[in-house]
């Protein structure tokens, strides 16, 4: 089979092209530099669309009191007070302005009685916060840059799939891939690479997330230096569909909640009352996804291993014009008509809030010069727990400050760094390779493997975890490899999924050692982190520290934390003494 | 047809097609028969994917989210223009094979990926929103003046709508027409309420807008249930008409006047 490839040259490079990703390319390109944006998948179709609920930005249309500090608090104490201080600033600060200049682009919110951009309620805000188009407000976002975006002279090369990072001495060169349609290679070669790939839910087989959460971006910065961190910190969103088998998984947006929705345990219980009495169903993800996990262990679940969460009390009109694709999800893939009765609902990993290691006012990568991420992909402004409504935001603020700081980089570079052409054969040879086992009758396909590799994930290093099983779950992971090595693909490798799956498999076993080696090393329960033998938040130690996990010459993983950045004393006033015992749930759980 | 008491799960046939394009995109290639074990409350989308895991690696398929709000999995099912992810196999007659094929209006890549690259040529052609009064911080309208855009911006570019057009399926107009799907784009920015840009003379000769002669199957086929052709292809031909076709206001336009 043919190592042949074609080279293309940019100033930068963005790989992913969901919110993040198109509102890099957009702002690189206004700086007159030239892009390329590189997609798995159409253009339009990345997993920004399945956002749901809204956009987290204080503009204060709705209730006038709120603006970028209590935005500020608010997501620093939804992330366990382990969020990059910094980063939190910025976001809080910048959304607002994001938001209305997403307005001038084209996009069209649900207004307030007076004419502004509607804000609704959600789990940890304070106030009500989420600019929102119904519930789709992912597609708008991604719409909305879409239609800026094909207008900004922007390269835009879809279903093409990036495989391989590169460098020159200690700076990013570019990458390398294929083009799905046809199988052939592809370099890349730029100055500034902005990676965007979003999260690795494929790991998992309880998601809400869509095929192209393979943790590529995370696999492919790791092994060129770059650092991860927060890893074992993921968002189970507490509402996720259960019944039919085939659905579940598939998100219910918390905009449900927002709207009113009551959670309630086979007993008819609101059962929040005992979890979090004061904002009940609008807790943060972390605490309602572990309270249904708590009923269901009690005894108290759904038929179907859940809760119920009932709207049908806000009437027909109102759901089908707040939540029109949750009504037509329900009565087309489960049957059931939420204007008259209750959803059955649970958990369903859905957000990866650890990443890749950033500046937090550039988004370059702290060890790979010319390599920066944005998006779900980048770690920091989350900490140990994601409130709803902060990725979309999450996405315009850092998407465009990576886009502005990797143009201006390669501005100041006279020119492209160098390509080592040797390599390049290297990893087209090794993509390619399970072709060559087509015959091998112990070779297995990837699916299998993939299939293997979420059960694991769930069951070992999900929800909750424990010692034993980390442990295990580490030993399984280097079988898993070890297969993933030996596996095979059949047919041609023009648009061949199996294939395209055979190097994907290799980036999800990869990060899910990083999460589970986190998750083994943080012996406390905190955010999206739960550990039955380390039941409570530890105030001590853990409270101030950040995993970050490496790798090594030998490919092996190298494990360890860094202390908090420390809030200045202006930021740190904002929140009361006690705040972090304030914040200890009733069964003693952060 | 088999089926397992306790589990619900029934042997079902698929006649799935598999093959290439030919030197224009043709598609050649044939009808395949497979059974698959499909559970309760399946997808068409689910029934290829366990067919990929388990028999057919290289089974080229297009999709994304599995939730109907991606528009990624379009194909025809049994004949219909369909997202493979919303179409519930226990909604079709179970004996009778399940019949997934491509859309045909769009050259073929593989099995049932088309290429779709067409859409996109066409949208950028498309004066893009081009507000009123781009200098103020923030903008009021209301949200009765939304609903009417918000309808169109639903559109999860599925391209089915642009599958079943006539115009582009039969008639092959793809240098003529824009397609349903981008005659409501035209429409949400030309009923945006802050929206100064004049897309009429594209809408009529580049859009081709006359062409559509409302045999709605566009609306038909909408996963979205945007009402395609009442709400937005007939104003905009209404539109038309007022310009270039009402005797007054043309001879008003050949005098300058308007």
């Amino acid at each position: 089979m043919s190592l042949n490839y074609e080279t293309k040259t940019y100033d930068v490079l963005v790989i992913g092209a969901g919110g993040a990703g198109l509102r890099a390319a957009i702002e690189a390109s206004s700086q007159g530099v030239s892009v390329a944006l590189v997609t798995k998948s159409l253009l339009g179709k990345a997993h920004t669309v399945m956002a749901e609920g809204g956009m987290a930005a204080a503009l204060g249309n709705v209730d006038s009191a709120d603006g970028p500090n209590p935005h500020y608090k608010d997501t620093i104490r939804g992330g366990k007070y382990l969020s990059n201080w910094k980063m939190a600033r910025i976001h809080a600060e910048e959304a607002a302005d994001q938001v209305r200049l997403l307005e001038k682009w084209g996009a069209v919110f649900d207004r307030t009685p007076d004419g502004k951009i509607l804000q609704r309620p959600f789990g940890g805000h304070t106030y009500r916060r989420l600019a929102h188009v119904g519930d789709r407000t992912g597609l708008e976002l991604i719409r909305t840059l879409q239609d800026k975006g094909i207008h900004c002279g922007i390269d835009v090369h879809m279903e093409c799939s990036m495989t391989h990072l590169l460098k020159d001495g200690d700076q990013i060169s570019g990458a390398f891939g294929y083009w799905r349609e046809s199988g052939r290679f592809i370099l890349l070669n730029a100055k500034s690479v902005i990676l965007a790939t979003g999260g690795i839910g494929k790991a998992y087989k309880v998601t809400s997330n869509s095929w192209e959460y393979t943790a590529d971006g995370q696999a492919m910065a790791l092994e060129m230096g770059a650092e991860l961190i927060d890893m074992e910190f993921l968002q189970f969103h507490p509402t996720g569909m259960v019944c039919p088998p085939s659905v579940k998984g598939i998100l219910v947006t918390e905009a449900v909640r927002g709207e009113g929705g009551k959670l309630t345990n086979a007993l008819g219980e609101r059962f929040m009352k005992n979890y979090d009495p004061e904002r009940m169903e609008l807790s943060t993800r972390d605490i309602v996804a572990k309270a249904i996990y708590e009923e269901n262990k009690a005894g108290r679940g759904s038929p179907n291993g859940g809760v119920f969460l009932d709207i049908s009390h806000r009437g027909a009109d109102y759901i089908k014009r707040k939540l029109p694709s949750m009504y037509h999800q329900f009565l087309e893939l489960g049957d059931i008509d939420i204007t008259k009765g209750p959803m059955e609902v649970g958990p369903t990993m859905h957000y990866t809030m650890g990443g890749v290691r950033v500046d937090p006012e550039t988004q370059e990568t702290t060890t790979v010069k010319g390599l920066y991420a944005a998006g779900e992909i980048s770690g920091g402004l989350h900490g140990a727990n994601r409130l709803g409504g902060n990725s979309l935001s999450d996405l315009i603020v850092f998407g465009r400050r990576a886009g502005l700081h990797a143009a201006e980089r390669a501005k100041s570079m006279p020119n492209l760094p160098k390509i080592d052409e040797e390599l390049v054969k290297k990893h087209a040879a090794q993509i390619i390779a399970p072709f060559d086992r087509v015959t091998d009758p112990n070779a297995e396909t990837p699916y299998q493997i993939q299939a293997d590799l979420q059960e694991l994930m769930s069951s070992k290093v999900g929800i909750v975890r424990e010692d034993e099983g980390l442990r295990e779950a580490l030993v399984e992971l280097d079988k898993l490899s070890e297969r993933a090595q030996n596996c095979r693909v059949d047919g041609s490798r023009a648009y061949n999924p199996g294939w395209h799956l055979s190097h994907d498999i290799h980036n999800m076993i990869l990060t899910s050692k990083v999460v589970t080696a986190c998750a083994l090393q943080r012996t406390e329960s905190r955010g999206g982190h739960t550990r039955l033998d380390f039941e409570k938040p530890d105030s001590t130690q853990w409270r101030f520290r950040n995993s970050c996990v490496s790798l090594k010459e030998d490919g092996s993983l190298n494990v360890g934390y860094y202390e908090k950045y420390q809030m200045p004393t202006e930021y740190r006033d904002l929140f009361d003494k006690e705040d972090e015992t304030s914040f200890v749930t009733a069964n003693g759980k952060i | 047809m088999m089926m397992s008491a306790s589990t619900g799960v029934v042997d079902r046939e698929f006649h799935v097609f598999r093959g290439s394009p030919d030197e224009n995109g043709e598609h050649v290639g044939e009808f395949k028969s497979y059974q698959i074990p499909v559970q309760p409350g399946w997808v068409v989308l689910d029934a290829l994917l366990w067919l990929q895991a388990e028999q057919v690696s290289d089974l080229a398929i297009r999709w994304n989210c599995k939730a109907a709000k991606c528009g990624s999995c379009s194909a025809e099912v049994n004949g219909l223009p369909s997202l493979m992810c919303k179409t519930r196999l226990d909604h079709m007659p179970v004996d009778q094979p399940v019949m997934v094929r491509p859309m045909r209006t769009f050259p073929l890549i593989k099995d049932l990926v088309t290429d779709v690259s067409w859409n996109y040529e066409v949208n950028k052609k498309i004066t893009p929103f081009t507000p009123i009064n781009d200098d103020q911080p923030s903008w009021r309208y209301y949200q009765e003046d939304a609903d009417r855009v918000q309808e169109f911006r639903k559109c999860i570019e599925c391209f089915i709508c642009q599958n079943v057009c006539h115009v582009i399926r039969h008639h092959r107009k793809f240098n003529e027409f824009a397609g349903p799907r981008f005659l409501i784009r035209l429409a949400s920015l030309e009923m945006h309420p802050l929206d100064k840009a004049d897309r009429l003379k594209f809408i009529k000769e580049e859009a081709g807008i006359g062409l559509c002669n409302i045999t709605k199957c566009c609306t038909d086929r909408c996963p979205e249930e945007i009402r395609i052709t009442d709400n937005a292809i007939i104003p905009l031909k209404e539109r038309v008409v007022d310009r270039y076709y009402d005797p007054i206001t043309m001879l008003l336009h050949k005098i300058g006047i308007m």
